[in-house]
C-alpha cells in the first residue's frame, strides 16, 4: 500500500479515538442551548434599553424601584447558586444524603425568588405600572418576568431531580450529568440576575 | 444488501412496526426524520409555488381581477414564508438529517428523539401557520411583517385606527405563533446537529477532514442558534402587542416600529445564509463527485464558509438603508455587506476551478450545480448593487429586489437542492431517477427560471413596486410582466416533469446500488437505502473523501475501526471490540451510540412523546391565538408533562445485529 507523506491529508488517525458518551452529548447540548438562550436575553435586554425611557403617564424607574426588596432577591438568588454548587459536588460523589441535603434548599431558595418577584410585580401594579400604561412597563415586566420564568422553570427541573432521586433513594455516577445539566442552567439565570439587576434596577435608580 | 437478521430479547417490551403511520410517528430513525422532512417541505413547496401561481396570473395583464387585492396580500406573504421557513430550510434539514451522520460515520444523531421533536414541530408551525387561511385570514403583512402594519389597531392622534388592509388581521397571530412553533423546532435542530458533528465522528474523521456539507452544516446550526433567538424575541413582543395589549411597537404607548426592523433583521440576514449555506455544501460535494476531482481549495472553502457566517451577523443594517439611519451607518453596512462578496467569490472560483481539468459527466444533478453558479453569480451581482446605499434608494422595494432575492434562493438554493436530490435520491430510495427525464425538468426549470425572474430587473428599474395587486396599462409595464407569467408556465411543466420522475422513479427505477456515482464520501460505502443502524462497523476514516481514498490506496471497501489496531484489516463487521460504554441513558434524547460488537448495535427505540409534545404545544398555541386562557394553561401543563417525561424516562434501547454487507 502507497501511502503518501503528507499524514494531514492522509493517514490512520493519530492520538486515540474516543467515543462520546451520551452524558457528553447531553452536556455539550445544554451548553448551546444557554449560548442561544443568551441571545434571547440580549434580545430583550436590547429592547429594554431601547424603550425604557418611555414611561408616559406611567410610573418612572426610579420612584418605583425599591432596592431593599431587589437586594434581598438578589441576595436570595446568589445564594441558591452556593448551595447548588454543593449539591452537585455531592452528587458527583454519589451522595444520596448530600444531594437531599443542598438541593431542597436551592429549590426553596428559587421559590423564595420568584414568590418576591411576585410581590414586587403585584407592588408595581398597585402603582400604577401595567404592561399597557407605557412602554416602560411592558419592556420592564417582559424582561423581568421572562427571566422570573426562567427560574420558575429552574426549580421545577431541581424538584423534577430531587423527586427522581428520591424514588430510587441513591445517586448513581450515571446520574451526575443530570446534575451538572441542571446546575448549569441555574448558574446562567443567576449570572442573567446579575446583569439584569445592574442594567434595570441600579441604573434605573441612578441614571 | 444488508438486513436486520435478528433483535435480542432482554431489553424492554416493544411493539415495533417496520412501516404503517405509527412507524413513522414514534420514529427517532435520523433518515426517517429526514425523509419526513423532505416529503413535508416538498410539499409545502408546491403550496407556496401554487401561491406564486397565482400571484404571476393576477400580474399577467394590467388591472386584472384574478384574485382581490385583500386576497393578493395575504398570497405574496404566505408564499415568501412558505418558501423560506416550509420548503427551502426543512428541504435542507432533511438532507442534513439523513446525510450528515453517514458523512460522519455516526449510526444516529446525537439526540435522536430531540431530532423527532424537532420535525414534529416543524410541521405544527407549518400547519398553524396556514391554518390562518380557513380560520380567519393568512398573514398578510409580508414575510417581513413590519410594524406597525403587523399590530393592526393603532392609535394615530388619539383615533384608534386598523393599519392593516385585512378584514380582521388574524392572520399575523398565526404567523406570530405559527413560527415560533417552528423557531423551537429549528433551533432544536441547531443544537442536535452541532454536538452530532462534534461529538459523533467516526474515527480519523478530523475537521479538517470533514466533507464540505458537514462543515456546512455545523456553521448553518451555529448560525441558527444565535440568530433564531432575536426572532423568537421579537415574535415574543409582538404576540404580546397583539394579545395583552403592550405597546412595543405601537408609537402611541412610547413604542418604536424600528424595534421590529432591528431585531427581524438581526435574525433575518443570518436567516438568508442558514438558507444558502447546505446549498453550499451540496454544491461542494456534486461538483467533485461529477468533476473525478477532490474539491479545489479545501481550507478555503471551509474558511469562506466561516467567514460567510461571522460577516453575516453584522450586515443586517443594509435591509433598512431607506428608513433613514443616516450616511455614516449606511456606510458601514455598505462596506460589511459587499466585503461579503470576497468568501462568496472565493467559493465560487473554487467550484469552477475543481471543474477545470476534471473528468465532468454532465448528469442532471451536475447540470443543476452549473445552473447554480450561472445564477447564483447573476444574484450575487445584484446583491452588490444593492448593497450601495444611494442605488438601494431606487431598487429598493422594487422588483429588482424581487429578482435578487429569486435568483438566490431559485436559482441558488432550491437548484443546489435539486442537485442535491438527483444526486442523493438513489441512496435515499435505492432506485435511480430517471436522467433522460431528469434533463428534461432540468432545461425546463432552468429557462423557465430565467425567463420568468430576469425581466423583474428591468421591471424594477422601471419603477414597478413589489407587492402591488395590480398596475394601470398606461405604465409600459405591460410586456415584461406578461413574459414573466409566460416563463412560470415553463418552470410549472419542469416542476410537472420532476414530479413524474419521481412517481417513476418509486414505481419501477433502476436499482441504485451502494455506490452509483462512483462516490468520494462515506454515505456511498453503505447499502442503499441505508441500514437502520448505518455502518455494520464504525468505519475507520484515513483521508479527506474517505471511500475515495479507500479506492485509490485500499480494496475499495471502508477498514473497520479496531481500538489500538495500529494496523487494520478487513474484517467483516459487527466484530468484537470496545464493551458497551454507559450507554441506554434516558437523557433528553441521550440515547446509546454502542460500536457494533458481539451483542449487536445498540439502537435508541422508537417513541411517540415527541409527537405528543408536538400537540401539547400545538394545543397551547391555538389557546393562545384564540385568547382562550383554558386551553393555553392545559396544552403548556402537557407541554410540560411531557417535557419530563423525556428527561427521565429510561430508555433502554434495543441491538440489532447487521448482516455482512454484500460484495
Amino acid at each position: 500500500m502507497i501511502e503518501p507523506s503528507h499524514s494531514g491529508e492522509f493517514g490512520a488517525p493519530r492520538g486515540t479515538y474516543h467515543e462520546a458518551t451520551p452524558a457528553e452529548n447531553n452536556k455539550l447540548g445544554i451548553w448551546l442551548w444557554l449560548a442561544s438562550d443568551c441571545a434571547l436575553f440580549a434580545s430583550l435586554i436590547a429592547t429594554y434599553l431601547s424603550l425604557h425611557g418611555q414611561t408616559l403617564a406611567g410610573p418612572g424607574p426610579k420612584q418605583l424601584f425599591d432596592l431593599r426588596i431587589t437586594v434581598t432577591a438578589t441576595f436570595v438568588l446568589l445564594c441558591s447558586s452556593m448551595t447548588m454548587g454543593m449539591g452537585l459536588e455531592a452528587a458527583q460523589r454519589c451522595d444520596y444524603r448530600g444531594v437531599l441535603r443542598w438541593l431542597i434548599p436551592t429549590a426553596v431558595l428559587g421559590l423564595a425568588f420568584v414568590g418576591m418577584q411576585v410581590f414586587e410585580f403585584t407592588h408595581y401594579v398597585l402603582q400604577g405600572l401595567t404592561l399597557q400604561v407605557s412602554d416602560f412597563g411592558a419592556s420592564f415586566f417582559t424582561l423581568v418576568g421572562f427571566h422570573g420564568l426562567h427560574v420558575s422553570f429552574g426549580v421545577a427541573w431541581i424538584t423534577s431531580l430531587l423527586i427522581y432521586v428520591f424514588r430510587k433513594k441513591r445517586v448513581d455516577q450515571a446520574d451526575a450529568w443530570r446534575f451538572e445539566a441542571v446546575s448549569l442552567y441555574w448558574y446562567f439565570v443567576d449570572v442573567v440576575w446579575v446583569v439584569i439587576f445592574t442594567v434595570v434596577y441600579l441604573m434605573g435608580k441612578v441614571g | 444488501m444488508a438486513a436486520v437478521t435478528e433483535r435480542l430479547v432482554g431489553t424492554a417490551p416493544r411493539t415495533r412496526s417496520e412501516s404503517g403511520v405509527w412507524s413513522w410517528i414514534t420514529t427517532v430513525d435520523h433518515k426517517r426524520i429526514g425523509i419526513l422532512y423532505l416529503v413535508t417541505s416538498l410539499c409545502f413547496f408546491f403550496i407556496g409555488g401554487l401561491e406564486a401561481f397565482l400571484m404571476r396570473l393576477q400580474l399577467a395583464t394590467p388591472d386584472a381581477h384574478v384574485v382581490s387585492e385583500v386576497v393578493f396580500n395575504e398570497l405574496f406573504t404566505m408564499h415568501g414564508l412558505t418558501m423560506i421557513f416550509l420548503a427551502i430550510m426543512p428541504m435542507s434539514i432533511g438532507f442534513i438529517n439523513y446525510m450528515v451522520p453517514l458523512q460522519i460515520g455516526a449510526r444516529d444523531v446525537a439526540f435522536p428523539r430531540l431530532n423527532a421533536l424537532s420535525y414534529w414541530l416543524f410541521l405544527a408551525g407549518g400547519l398553524v401557520l396556514n391554518s390562518g387561511w380557513l380560520l380567519g385570514g393568512a398573514a398578510n403583512a409580508g414575510w417581513y411583517n413590519y410594524a406597525p402594519i403587523n399590530i393592526g389597531q393603532h392609535v394615530i392622534n388619539g383615533v384608534s385606527t386598523n393599519l392593516n388592509p385585512g378584514p380582521d388581521s388574524m392572520g399575523i397571530t398565526f404567523y406570530a405563533i405559527g413560527l415560533q412553533l417552528a423557531g423551537i423546532g429549528t433551533l432544536m435542530s441547531g443544537v442536535n446537529f452541532i454536538v452530532t458533528i462534534v461529538n459523533m465522528r467516526a474515527p480519523g474523521m478530523t475537521p479538517m477532514r470533514l466533507p464540505l456539507f458537514v462543515w456546512t452544516t455545523l456553521i448553518t446550526s451555529v448560525l441558527i442558534i444565535f440568530a433564531f433567538p432575536a426572532f423568537t424575541a421579537d415574535l415574543f413582543l409582538l404576540t404580546l402587542d397583539r394579545l395583552f395589549g403592550t405597546g412595543f411597537f405601537n408609537v402611541a404607548q412610547g413604542g418604536d416600529v424600528l424595534l421590529w426592523q432591528q431585531l427581524f433583521w438581526i435574525f433575518g440576514h443570518p436567516e438568508v445564509y442558514i438558507l444558502i449555506m447546505p446549498a453550499f455544501g451540496i454544491i461542494s460535494e456534486v461538483i467533485p463527485t461529477y468533476s473525478r476531482k477532490t474539491i479545489f481549495g479545501y481550507s478555503s472553502m471551509v474558511f469562506a464558509i466561516v467567514a460567510i457566517a461571522f460577516l453575516a451577523f453584522m450586515v443586517w443594517s443594509h435591509h433598512m438603508f431607506t428608513v433613514g439611519m443616516g450616511p455614516l451607518v449606511n456606510s458601514v453596512f455598505a462596506a460589511t455587506s459587499m466585503v461579503i462578496a470576497v468568501p462568496t467569490g472565493v467559493k465560487i472560483f473554487n467550484w469552477i476551478a475543481t471543474m477545470i481539468g476534471g473528468r465532468i459527466r454532465m448528469t442532471t444533478s451536475m447540470l443543476f450545480a452549473v445552473g447554480f453558479l450561472v445564477c447564483f453569480v447573476i444574484g450575487g451581482m445584484s446583491g452588490v448593487m444593492l448593497a450601495v446605499p444611494p442605488a438601494d434608494y431606487q431598487f429598493n422595494d422594487s422588483y429588482f429586489l424581487v429578482a435578487h432575492i429569486h435568483y438566490v434562493l431559485i436559482g441558488g438554493a432550491l437548484f443546489a437542492l435539486f442537485a442535491g436530490i438527483y444526486y442523493w435520491f438513489p441512496k435515499i430510495s435505492g432506485r435511480m431517477l430517471d436522467e433522460h427525464l431528469g434533463k428534461w425538468s432540468f432545461w425546463l426549470i432552468f429557462i423557465g427560471f430565467n425567463v420568468t425572474f430576469f425581466p423583474m430587473h428591468f421591471l424594477g428599474v422601471e419603477g414597478m413596486p413589489r407587492r402591488v395587486a395590480s398596475y394601470p396599462a398606461n405604465l409600459d409595464l405591460r410586456l415584461w410582466n406578461a413574459v414573466a407569467t409566460f416563463g412560470v408556465f415553463i418552470l410549472t411543466a419542469g416542476l410537472i416533469v420532476f414530479l413524474a420522475n419521481l412517481r417513476k422513479s418509486l414505481r419501477s427505477g433502476q436499482a441504485a446500488g451502494a455506490d452509483p456515482w462512483d462516490g468520494r464520501g462515506l454515505e456511498w460505502s453503505i447499502p442503499s437505502p441505508a441500514p437502520e443502524y448505518n455502518f455494520a462497523a464504525v468505519p475507520l476514516v484515513r483521508g479527506r473523501d474517505p471511500l475515495w481514498v479507500e479506492k485509490t490506496y485500499g480494496d475499495g471497501h471502508m477498514i473497520p475501526y479496531v481500538p489500538g489496531g495500529a494496523a487494520p484489516e478487513a474484517e467483516a463487521g459487527g466484530h468484537g471490540h470496545a464493551a458497551a460504554e454507559g450507554h441506554g441513558e434516558g437523557g433528553p434524547g441521550g440515547e446509546g451510540h454502542g460500536a457494533g460488537h458481539g451483542h449487536g448495535i445498540h439502537m435508541p427505540n422508537p417513541t411517540p412523546l415527541p409527537f405528543y409534545l408536538a400537540i401539547a404545544l400545538t394545543v397551547a398555541a391555538y389557546g393562545t391565538i384564540f385568547k382562550v386562557p383554558e386551553i393555553m394553561v392545559l396544552g403548556l401543563l402537557g407541554t410540560f408533562f411531557f417535557v419530563f417525561r423525556l428527561i427521565y424516562d429510561h430508555d433502554p434501547g434495543h441491538h440489532v445485529l447487521p448482516e455482512e454487507d454484500a460484495g
